[in-house]
């Protein structure tokens, strides 16, 4: 039984509870409902992470903004070409910080994720990023990153823009800038599409949420030749944010109420809110120069090999 | 005066003499790769080629001038002045973080079949005279993927190249990140992204070939940041693969979609060259930015 089924049984049980009219009965199946979340939605498998991330419910990436920040001012286009729907950026205060946030924003619905192209941005996209990024450097704000995206959009257009070219430019500025950068990321990680707002002093990841090369579906694709394996791909692929932790690729995980991020919202924004302060706080002591190096210190390291080493030879002949 | 010029002749002959040695000696474990039969044929204009006379033509079809792809070495032996490549950065193993099932075995036959420890080897060496760093990537070695050590050997070449004060010359050919190795060859991206940051601060230059294929993280990373970008004719470049873009928009692509030609007029590619003329444009470009100390 997946997550999903054992979602539909808990809402099935909590529907449950408005038929019933002695208090007594309430507080039982309350009980129960409780007992089984914490029985089922324990320990997840990195599939159920896997749907998790990608649930109809999950809050986007606006409903954190408009939590997070009291004040919120949306600036909008890449003065190149368009406006690009799938990368929401603007100016924020977060309890007194003002900050610059780059968002990928997925719909709520078909006809809102049409607008905003299931959250796969074009280039354009990731040039709107740059520019806001190095508005942020000139006017020193940090810059939060919330990452939520399947990839960057694989169309015909897209390539015309030059999608390679965009991600890339965004890669060398980003391990260039001299301010803090935190990413979190807050559903799918999808592959270049995610690392283009992805290059960060410090990483966030949701408990739920998964950051990986590609789709389990595709990975089973190219290397297994079957797109049904899925769900065996996802639990070799390494991407659920503990392994990742483990890996030293995220820093931190916030954590998610029981269920997943739906479940209680509220909780949700307000952990990650006072995650993304500390983090802040942590890097507001470093120059901007430190942060730049402390960033590409940490970016040289990633890499998982051995050299053979030739100073053990030198004694031998 | 004759026998001024006689001593002279004499010299020039033996210092040839001596820089073939040199390039023999060097190159001698190395053979010019013959791929498989004497006779094949060519994959544009179906014709069967005699391989030996096209290795001879650069690896070119002398019928249709379809460019075939060509191994590492020997594009570093059809770059570079004869006996000046000096290999760097031996040692890297390759392993295997998520435990694939058979990603060891790959590797290693892959290794014995291409008598290359990754897909990318660098080094020092001259063009027309001018020194260099160059480096190039090897499609026959698991597509030229770019894993952790490419990705470590790709930053390496940078950081040797910011510590001679050199420029550096990346020949791309890659079918993008290396799955196998999952979130780590990711991070490559972003690690070899800031390694071209680190070389442009030393306002040192940067010229980027791309040549059949280059796709997905090598495009959307280092091969795409050079101060000047090349591009081999009829070169497959782009980010997503052309099978991918077809399933999503659901229809044929059209005829010469991210080729090299395309991009050009898209304007990403400064310059679509010959490889008959790569040489003398990369030595020209080195001696345009030579820099007096």
């Amino acid at each position: 039984m997946d997550i999903l089924a054992k979602e539909r049984k808990v809402r099935e049980l909590e529907s449950k509870i408005s038929e019933l009219d002695s208090e007594d009965l309430i507080k039982k199946l309350k009980n129960e409902i409780k007992n089984y979340k914490e029985e089922s939605m324990t320990n997840l498998s990195a599939w159920d992470r896997v749907l998790l991330a990608r649930h109809q419910l999950r809050p986007t990436s606006l409903e954190f903004i408009n939590y997070m920040c009291d004040d919120f001012i949306e600036l909008h286009g890449d003065r190149l070409y368009r406006d690009d729907k799938s990368i929401i950026a603007g100016i924020g205060n977060i309890s007194g910080n003002v900050v610059t946030i780059i968002a990928q924003q997925k719909g709520k619905n078909l006809e809102e994720n049409l607008t905003r192209n299931f959250s796969m941005p074009h280039p354009e996209g990731y040039r709107k990023a740059l520019r806001l990024m190095k508005q942020a450097e000139k006017f020193k704000r940090p810059i939060i990153t919330l990452i939520d995206t399947p990839g960057a959009y694989p169309g015909l257009e897209a390539e015309e823009r030059g999608q390679g070219e965009a991600i890339a430019r965004n890669l060398l500025k980003m391990s260039a800038l001299t301010v803090p950068v935190i990413a979190v990321i807050i559903g799918e990680g999808g592959s270049g599409g995610a690392l283009a707002l992805g290059v960060a002093n410090t990483m966030l990841m949701l408990e739920n949420s998964i950051y990986s090369i590609l789709s389990p579906e595709g990975y089973a694709t190219i290397l297994w030749k079957d797109s049904s394996l899925a769900k065996e791909a996802a639990e070799v692929m390494k991407l659920t944010s503990f392994d990742l932790e483990e890996f030293g690729i995220i820093n931190r995980i916030i954590k998610e109420p029981l269920g997943g991020a739906h479940f209680n919202k509220l909780e949700t924004f307000e952990n990650t809110k006072q995650a993304i302060l500390e983090e802040l706080h942590k890097l507001k002591r470093f120059t901007g120069i430190e942060l730049r190096d402390k960033r590409i210190e940490k970016y040289r390291n990633f890499g998982f090999f051995q050299r053979f080493n030739y100073d053990n030879l030198k004694g031998v002949k | 005066m004759n026998d001024l010029i006689k001593t002279f002749e004499e010299r020039k002959s033996s210092k040839n003499k001596f820089k073939i040695q040199r390039t023999i000696s060097k190159n001698s474990s190395v053979k010019m790769d013959v791929p498989k039969g004497l006779y094949e044929k060519c994959p544009k204009c179906k014709e069967t080629v005699n391989m030996k006379a096209t290795v001879e033509n650069n690896f070119i079809c002398r019928n249709c001038d379809e460019h075939f792809r060509v191994r590492a070495v020997d594009r570093i032996k059809i770059t570079v002045d004869r006996g000046t490549f000096v290999e760097k950065g031996h040692g890297y193993i390759t392993l295997n973080p998520l435990f694939q099932d058979g990603y060891e075995e790959k590797i290693a036959s892959y290794k014995e079949k291409t008598n290359l420890d990754e897909a990318y080897i660098y080094g020092y060496a001259e063009i027309n005279g001018m020194p260099t760093v160059i480096g190039v990537m090897d499609s026959y070695f698991l597509m030229g993927s770019m894993g952790s050590v490419v990705g470590e050997k790709v930053t390496k070449s940078y950081e040797y190249a910011i510590y001679k004060k050199l420029p550096i010359i990346i020949f791309t050919a890659s079918g993008g990140a290396r799955m196998q190795e999952g979130i780590f060859s990711l991070m490559q991206m972003a690690k070899t992204s800031a390694a071209v940051y680190r070389h442009a601060e030393q306002g040192l230059l940067y010229i980027s070939v791309l040549t059949n294929p280059t796709t997905g993280g090598v495009t959307a990373s280092f091969a795409s940041l050079g101060d000047i970008i090349l591009a081999e004719p009829n070169a497959l470049i782009g980010f997503a693969g052309p099978r991918v873009i077809a399933q999503t928009i659901n229809q044929k692509l059209p005829e010469g979609f991210q080729r090299a030609e395309f991009l050009e007029e898209k304007g990403f590619v400064d310059q679509v060259v010959h490889r008959d003329l790569m040489r003398d444009t990369l030595g020209k470009l080195l001696l345009f930015h030579r820099r007096y100390q």
